[in-house]
């Protein structure tokens, strides 16, 4: 499917150039389901939404790619990738009335259960095209998967919450659907065996679709997803191992709603979620650390990502008990992604950094953004 | 800034490294005057051989106070002319930094220095894990260059590239300043300047420490060679194991000249009397393995594979790939020249632009062989030629731009894995505007706003940075007539 889009660019464009033109500011804008992460943005900024840019461009099933504008829902992306038994392998929760847009999930980088076997957004996304503030409209990569011409603008703008110019389109590289999926669970009230299982199920030649862990109140799981025609005898497999670890095991048939409940952790409409940038065998730790803020935990056991969530937190309390976990789980990053509106001032969103890879970031900024018009202020040393 | 000669710097190098790292004698020099692509040549005038990456810091920035253009070189064996020296520059060869400096299999997190080469990689995490990307000079090939040039190999298709597996990175910038980029966990906050740097072919600084990813050895191989009688039917079963939704480990192609000059080199044993060979390995679980196999083994027949012969131990796999990886070296025995090529094409549309190289080489009269990682419709059409015949060169030049051309024509790229270096920054223009160019050189800016990192590459014409913000001042360069502004 062919669509005329360049006047909508052009619409982009000149809708940047004019705020320039005024010393204003601009917030792009999605599906909005993401709106509140990252430092808040500077009052009087002006919105700029994204949902008309709403094509799917191409989608060359024969060669596992896409080209997408960033105002798709990716629900919508995935009902029609699906028609050809291929997905965009990247499944964060979707928000609030599955509002996520492409744009917003390549602008935020963010993630889901998926993120074990295929890697993240930065892994998917194949080309890119974006408005900068001066108008100037700039695209890199192509749309093959393999392409090493030019630099990688795609993976520069893959999380960079739209400070360096607004994503309109991305060129993405498709996975066959895993076929027919069930899931190996193990539960245990021991952190030490729910690391060990982790460690030992990720060490295997078994490939797993996703490997999540989960812990909440006391109790933990362990979560391995296979699929395809030899997804049973390998589910077994991971079933055999989790019992030799010392879990409670069972094989999931239906486990549809297991996933969904892991996706939905990551996020809490009325709380606070954290993000843990750990590695695999900080395990334990983070779910002891999640314990001591009361906190539930989900994440990727093979890879150390980790959401730390804390429902209807007393608002007084949330800054502390942020800075007690980033003590705890210190050097590993921590970022703050839902918080209440109220306390969102209050806390360091991102966490520190060390001053010269701030100023080189501030240079990249610079140059694609010297006005600062782009999301200013909402991102990393409030760039 | 004045720039001064690189030659004046020397005392300072001398005091910065031991004075027997600091090279200047022509003789000494020689060595490094190009890299894989040997048709590119400059002589630096200091090659150094720094051991740690506090030496790389003091010699990029005495390069930086001075003004001196430095590049940075590993192994030397890309093949895009990326690690040819400035003429008259500074050359900072990192192939004494081969520390291992940890191996943590339990995060799956190796920690090298950037002289480390790529199978040294693999054979720190054996026999449990593995490296996945593979290029074919992986014996000698360094993981800074792979860094660099974001390489590739056989297994790009189901494993990705170099950048999938870089988590984390200590660079000295070309200001001198050291940043890590990444680190052992995923997902560090702020921009992804690691998968910026990654590929940027020696522009944007020296990578010192490489935290990498590695993975579990799959616990199973199943490899096949399928014989077609044209390269149209071996085109077919690609596609069809594809849209069965088989991700082969890896999955190579090659036309007649290719088997013939590969069969006369190995003995591999190959079908001399077909016009493609396909080589499919699977790679995975036991149960997964078997079970696409016999998938993929029933896709062949039914595209009309002449014969199939399926490896029965690992020296029968290894004798497969033995022919697929001498495809390049093994062309001497066809012609005394080559020219390859490295476009990227979408897979769907490999017929029509196999149809067109075919048209090229009939028309300029040249042979083309043809080695394909098919997988990801990435292109080695080999253009052979003779040296000793006037003119034979520059027609091939000119049949590898004209393939370059139908590659992008098709919807894909200048490049898989070779990197755009000096040889192929004049076709930039094909496959980026004005507008993505001038993209490309604000990160450049960003990152080394006086281009003293590797100038002269990636880039089709000389750009300079300007400052950022402010008012338009001349640039040295600009100055003395070398670039103009854009």
């Amino acid at each position: 499917m062919q669509v005329e889009t360049l006047s909508e660019y052009a619409e982009v464009a000149e809708a940047l150039r004019g705020t320039v033109g005024e010393g204003g500011t601009v917030r792009v804008c999605g599906g909005g389901t993401k709106l509140c992460w990252g430092r808040p943005a500077l009052s009087g900024a002006v919105s700029l939404p994204t949902l008309g840019l709403d094509s799917i461009v191409e989608h060359n099933a024969g060669d596992l790619t896409a080209v997408v504008q960033a105002g798709v829902r990716l629900a919508d992306a995935q009902a029609a990738f699906a028609e050809a038994g291929q997905m965009l392998a990247v499944d964060p929760p979707l928000g609030a009335g599955e509002g996520a847009t492409v744009g917003g999930v390549v602008a935020t980088a963010d993630s889901g259960p998926l993120r074990h076997r295929y890697g993240g957004v930065r892994d998917q996304v194949i080309g890119i095209r974006a408005v900068l503030a001066d108008g100037s409209v700039i695209r890199s990569g192509g749309k093959v998967i393999k392409n090493v011409a030019g630099y990688d603008l795609g993976k520069l703008f893959t999380g960079s919450f739209g400070t360096l110019g607004v994503i309109v389109e991305v060129s993405l590289r498709l996975h066959p659907l895993p076929g027919p999926v069930l899931t190996a669970l193990g539960k245990t009230d021991d952190p030490q065996v729910l690391h060990k299982g982790a460690i030992s199920l990720s060490a295997s030649p078994l490939t797993a679709v996703s490997l999540d862990f989960r812990w909440e109140r006391g109790e933990g799981w362990l979560l391995a997803r296979f699929g395809g025609g030899a997804g049973r005898s390998q589910a077994q497999r991971a079933e055999q191992m989790m019992e030799a670890a010392g879990f409670q095991t069972s094989v999931e048939e239906d486990d549809e709603a297991l996933w969904a409940d892991q996706r939905a952790a990551q996020r809490a409409p009325d709380g606070v979620v954290l993000k843990v940038s750990a590695l695999p065998t900080d395990l334990a730790g983070v779910v002891r650390a999640a314990e001591s803020v009361e906190a539930a935990a989900v994440g990727r056991a093979g890879l150390g990502l980790a959401w730390l969530s804390i429902e209807q937190p007393a608002p007084a309390d949330v800054a502390s008990r942020v800075e007690d976990l980033r003590a705890r789980l210190a050097p590993r990053p921590v970022v703050v992604l839902d918080a209440p509106a109220e306390v969102r001032k209050e806390i360091d969103i991102w966490g520190s950094q060390p001053e010269p890879l701030l100023a080189l970031m501030r240079r990249v900024k610079d140059r694609f953004d010297p006005t600062g018009v782009c999301n200013r202020g909402i991102f990393v040393g409030e760039i | 800034m004045e720039r001064e000669n690189a030659k004046g710097l020397l005392t300072q190098f001398e005091r910065a490294l031991a004075p027997d790292r600091v090279l200047t004698h022509p003789h000494e020099l020689r060595t490094y005057e190009s890299d894989g692509l040997v048709g590119y040549r400059a002589m630096p005038a200091i090659v150094l051989l720094p051991d740690t990456a506090e030496e790389v810091r003091n010699a990029v920035r005495i390069c930086h106070e001075a003004g001196v253009p430095w590049v940075a070189r590993g192994s030397g064996t890309g093949l895009s002319g990326g690690a040819v020296p400035v003429e008259e520059g500074v050359l900072i060869v990192l192939t004494r930094m081969r520390r291992i400096l940890e191996v943590d299999l339990a995060n799956q997190r190796v920690v090298v220095e950037p002289g480390v080469t790529n199978l040294q990689v693999s054979a720190a995490v054996s026999p449990t894990h593995f490296f996945p990307p593979d290029p074919s000079s992986q014996i000698v090939c360094s993981i800074g260059g792979n860094v660099a040039e974001n390489s590739g190999g056989a297994h790009c298709f189901k494993y990705g590239f170099t950048t999938n597996y870089v988590v984390g990175l200590e660079v000295v910038l070309p200001d001198g300043e050291v940043v890590n980029l990444g680190g052992k966990e995923m997902d560090h906050p702020g921009y992804d300047l690691m998968g910026a740097f990654v590929g940027s072919e020696g522009t944007m600084g020296i990578a010192t420490k490489i935290v990498l990813r590695v993975i579990p050895v799959p616990e199973r191989f199943r490899t096949l060679v399928a014989f077609f009688e044209t390269m149209e039917q071996a085109g077919h079963a690609v596609s069809d194991i594809v849209a069965a939704g088989i991700v082969p480990g890896a999955i190579e192609m090659m036309d007649r000249l290719a088997i013939q000059a590969t069969e006369e080199a190995t003995g591999a044993g190959y079908r001399l009397d077909v016009g493609a060979a396909l080589i499919v390995e699977l790679d995975g679980s036991e149960a997964e393995c078997e079970l696409a196999f016999g998938e993929v083994v029933g896709i062949c027949e039914r595209s009309g594979s002449v014969e199939i012969r399926i490896a029965q131990d690992e020296a029968e796999r290894q004798l497969i790939w033995k022919a697929r990886k001498a495809a390049f070296a093994s062309m001497g025995r066809l012609s005394p020249n080559y020219y390859v090529q490295d476009g990227v094409i979408p897979r769907t549309k490999l017929p029509e632009v196999l149809s067109a190289i075919d048209e090229l080489a009939l028309r300029f009269n040249v042979s083309v062989a043809n080695v394909f990682h098919a997988g990801d419709g990435n292109l080695h059409p080999l253009v052979l030629y003779d040296q000793s015949v006037p003119g034979e060169a520059e027609r091939a030049e000119e049949v590898a731009g004209l393939i370059v051309q139908a590659c992008v024509d098709a919807g894909g790229s200048l490049t898989g894995e070779h990197g755009i270096g000096i040889e192929k920054k004049r076709y930039m223009t094909k496959m980026f505007s004005d507008a993505d160019l001038d993209a490309f050189q604000r990160l450049r800016c960003a990152f080394d706003p006086e281009q003293l990192a590797n100038p002269g590459k990636v880039m089709p014409t000389p750009r300079l940075c300007g400052e950022v913000p402010g008012p338009y001042r001349r640039h040295p360069l600009e100055q003395a007539g070398i670039a103009e502004r854009l």
